[in-house]
């Protein structure tokens, strides 16, 4: 079996080169699983590599596809980041707590992976619980960036996106609280993309923020995350959450001409952004003016204002999901919790207590409204908003050492997005002067997929970053 | 001087809705005697990722309740987290309703017209079921979730009771009013229906208006663990005696929760409530809030069937004594078959309060197994006045004579009530119904 040259591969184009039999599933997965231990030891993007469950999905795969069976991922291998239900395999979130928990059953959109044919190559490494933007308050240890192995992921899906930086994956799925999805993939150079809440099921999705949680893809290439969207999208009678509205066809307008587009920046998501960043997603915007797109300024609050919001309702939430851990069950007991899970679990106690509800929680969800509304009144005026993901490129490993509020600060610019339940997709735009990659966010409204998918598509036709690699 | 209390009394009352499956899971909500943990799911057990969806017939049924029991209804209603730990209670929280239930402010009315206020009608679920055992010499507790997950009704009086006579009967009505409307078996033996009073003592005569907030005791305790009506009115009992004792003592009774023990007959304290405990209600994020409109709360209470109140108004209005009315509403079914009967006696021209009376006498427990009309049927031939052969008749007087020689010479020695006892005996060979006062003219002629 000759060696294959994975790291120029899409979704797109496996599918392709499967189709016309230029090699096999299992050909493909050895390839990946080659990959995996020879880069893991360098970008830990995994907590359980599946070897045994991957061949065996690539075998079947293999029959389906000499019988003439045509699955939108039939023989695709993918990563799954660690808070996702895996029936049979080993599920952690990241936490010791569930370090010897196997569900009994699959999340959702696991199920519709499967269904599609998908290949498992394992779970991906994640901050523990969700609750960071790094990956270092993982129990398991940090993922590393693998444009700089001295440097962060970014998270909570850090390991999703190393996975598809250092080719250790064709796709990736992970999920986004505040910025999970749109941030490590920032930080890693690939395409995040956050779906409206309720666009994708959350069933099987260790819950973090459960009025916030958006399961999502993590891809190379725009059509990659498109097209896993297809797969992921839709209501689920096991998610009250889910919302009704139909499921369009993700990559039909991917090529539609965005002249005439009305793209909104607004001044205070670009403050106290790093300069090189900055200037980046700048002159990305004029890429779009030049593709006949108008750019013009929109009204916003400052995304400051969703910090206090996002972190009460979230913390709150979490101190309630994280109350079925008791180890009677399942898992470990409480004592297995890291000190992040811990302070949040106080920190959102406090809020719903007597006395304190009303002055925190209550009015968190206020606040929310008029977030909601803010974006509602913008999108009347521009159909998509554009700005950086994050405020910096990725931090090197330590960073977030004593920094309790690190994930919140980190995330400022896409909080206000998050809390109002939008669309959202990171589009890699740049590299710094170190190497590292600069993301621009473009924000749609609630069931904007289609637009942002657009948009981003057509830019990055016309910047092809996903085509430069890291040295691994 | 012993100073003169009165009962301040509130009721909770949990009522299991007999759906088919759980409030927020598929599985099968029949737990009752099932193998331990057989009717479980990730959502019931609380798996990491699991998610509620709402059982819609277990809402649209405690809204009947709520109409049932004269409530608003809330258009915009919304389950709530009740946050809190206990082994039994998987996800650390229980669904539930906080500050805006399907149901408020209803009434019953009792017997004496007396109206109790009720302040809330609620959904929830319920939780596991604790078990402790002892297994190879250890002590262990252990868990079964069949009963995780079940939809219950929660029914909240204001403390408009004084009395645990009132008590029981508004118990006895809310039983049979869940019961006429199909929802709920509320056998208290099988745990369908809980009941939870919380009982203090006011300085004072009986009022007949409503307390007000100011004249309330600063006290409650709560009594847990009642399995029956019965129970409701012991622990009531034995309650305001021990309270009593403490008030004369000037000692406030502790505000706490206790539990009935039915072997010993008393209350004992089990956990004290002094501080209220912390529940950090908050919206539950994972369920949608639910929109009643007008139009569907109209179509609920377009549904309801005639509840035994208003039956049984109906049922004196056609002649039925208060007493039989009562009875014959206790169940739906009984009252449907009451009536089908009275309308079908009526038709055949036979006398319709004679054939109730007839049905009723028979002490089924709900209905009779035989159709109405064979009923009706019946209660014709055993009511109508037959013939006897003149000639079999002397025979049998003859034969009662002979046979009861004792009893006819103390007729005959003048104890003249005696000749019921005869007559009695004589009606029995004949074994059917013939003109009796016909019988005991021939009897006393034979007998002298």
């Amino acid at each position: 079996m000759h060696a294959m040259d994975i790291t120029s591969l899409t979704i797109t184009q496996a599918k392709k080169d499967l189709k016309e039999k230029k090699y096999s599933s299992v050909e493909l997965t050895k390839a990946y699983l080659a990959r995996i231990k020879d880069v893991e030891p360098k970008v830990k993007a995994y907590v359980t590599v599946t070897e045994e469950e991957a061949i065996k999905n690539a075998e079947e795969a293999d029959k389906k596809i000499a019988e003439g069976e045509d699955l939108p991922l039939l023989g695709i291998p993918l990563s799954i980041k660690d808070n996702f239900s895996t029936n049979g395999i080993r599920t952690t979130a990241s936490s010791k707590v569930l370090d010897n928990y196997i569900p009994p059953y699959d999340a959702t959109v696991v199920k519709k992976l499967k269904d599609a044919g998908m290949v498992l190559l394992g779970k991906t490494n994640m901050d523990a619980w969700a609750h960071g933007s790094s990956t270092e308050t993982s129990d398991y240890g940090s993922s590393r960036n693998p444009w700089n192995t001295d440097h962060l992921p970014g998270g909570s899906s850090g390991g999703a996106a190393a996975s598809i930086a250092a080719d250790e994956a064709l796709g990736a799925i992970g999920s986004e609280t505040a910025g999970s999805i749109r941030q490590p993939a920032s930080w890693c150079g690939v395409v995040g993309l956050k779906p409206t809440y309720g666009r994708v099921s959350r069933y099987g999705v260790i819950a973090m923020g459960s009025s916030l949680d958006s399961p999502g893809p993590i891809t190379k290439t725009v059509e990659d995350a498109a097209l896993l969207l297809q797969i992921l999208a839709g209501a689920d009678p096991h998610d009250a959450t889910t919302g009704i509205n139909s499921v369009v066809d993700y990559r039909k307008n991917l090529t539609k001409d965005i002249k005439n587009v009305k793209i909104g920046i607004a001044d205070d998501y670009f403050e106290g952004v790093d300069p090189q960043v900055k200037k980046t997603v700048e002159e990305a915007l004029k890429v779009f003016e030049q593709l006949g797109a108008h750019v013009k300024k929109v009204q916003l609050f400052h995304p400051k204002y969703a910090i206090a919001v996002y972190t009460i309702l979230q913390r709150a939430e979490v101190s309630s999901n994280l109350a079925r851990f008791d180890g009677i069950r399942y898992g470990n007991d409480r004592s297995f919790f890291g000190d992040e899970a811990k302070r949040r679990i106080m920190l959102g106690t406090y809020t719903l207590s007597a006395g304190y509800y009303d002055q925190y929680y209550n009015k968190a969800l206020k606040v929310r409204t008029v977030i909601i509304d803010d974006f509602k009144k913008a999108f009347e005026d521009v159909d998509v908003i554009i700005g950086p993901t994050s405020p910096t490129t990725s931090l090197p490993v330590g960073a977030t050492a004593g920094q309790a509020m690190f994930g919140e600060l980190a995330d400022l610019l896409v909080e206000p997005s998050s809390i109002a339940g939008l669309s959202g997709i990171n589009v890699p735009c740049g590299f710094s002067k170190e190497g590292l990659p600069i993301g621009m966010q473009i924000i749609g409204p609630q069931w904007g997929e289609e637009t942002i998918l657009n948009v981003a598509y057509k830019y990055e036709q016309e910047n092809p970053l996903y085509k430069i690699k890291p040295k691994l | 001087m012993k100073n003169n209390y009165t009962p301040v009394i509130g009721l909770e009352v949990h009522v299991e809705l007999k759906t088919k499956s759980k409030m927020f899971c598929a599985c099968s909500a029949e737990y009752f005697g099932k193998e331990p943990n057989t009717h479980t799911c990730p959502v019931c057990l609380g798996l990491p990722g699991a998610l509620p969806v709402p059982n819609k017939l277990a809402i649209e049924w405690c809204i009947k309740i709520a109409l049932a029991l004269n409530c608003g209804i809330n258009e915009y209603s919304k389950f709530d987290r009740k946050n809190y730990f206990y082994p039994d209670l998987a996800k650390g929280y229980q669904i539930s309703q906080y500050d805006l239930p399907f149901g408020h402010d209803g009434k019953i009315t009792l017997k004496n017209g007396k109206e109790i206020r009720i302040r809330r009608v609620h959904m929830e679920e319920d939780t596991g079921k604790l078990s402790h055992q002892e297994i190879d010499g250890k002590k262990v507790s252990l868990i079964d979730f069949n009963r995780s997950g079940v939809p219950l009704v929660e029914i909240v009086t204001e403390p408009d009771f004084d009395n645990a006579t009132d008590v029981k009967e508004y118990l006895e009505k809310l039983q049979q009013i869940v019961r006429y409307l199909d929802v709920a078996n509320a056998d208290m033996d099988k745990g369908e229906m809980r009941l939870e009073p919380n009982i203090s003592l006011r300085k004072g005569e009986k009022q007949t208006t409503y307390l007000k907030e100011s004249d309330l005791p600063n006290y409650k305790v709560e009594v847990k663990n009642i399995n029956s009506f019965r129970f409701v009115e012991d622990a009531i009992k034995f309650e305001t005696a021990r309270q009593q004792v403490l008030l004369d003592d000037n000692q406030r009774p502790t505000q706490e929760t206790r539990g009935w023990n039915e072997d010993k007959q008393k209350t004992f304290s089990q956990r004290s409530k002094e501080d209220a405990q912390e529940y950090r209600y908050f919206p539950e994020p994972d369920i949608p809030p639910i929109i009643t409109t007008k139009a569907q709360i109209e179509t609920y209470k377009k549904s309801l069937p005639e509840l035994p109140d208003e039956k049984a108004k109906k049922f004196i209005e056609l002649g039925f004594s208060p007493y039989t009315a009562m009875v014959s509403t206790a169940t739906l079914p009984r009252a449907n078959y009451i009536k089908n009967s009275f309308n079908w006696a009526k038709e055949l021209d036979i006398d319709s309060m004679g054939t109730v009376n007839y049905i009723l006498n028979k002490r089924i427990n709900d209905i009779p197994n035989v159709p109405y009309k064979t009923m009706v049927e019946d209660y014709k031939k055993q009511s109508t006045v037959q013939t006897v052969d003149e000639g079999e008749l002397e025979k049998f007087i003859l034969e009662v004579i002979n046979e009861n020689e004792k009893a006819v010479a103390d007729y005959k020695s003048g104890k003249e009530n005696v000749l019921m006892f005869l007559l009695g005996q004589t009606m029995r060979k004949i074994g059917k119904k013939v003109d009796t006062e016909m019988v005991k003219q021939l009897l006393i002629k034979k007998l002298s």
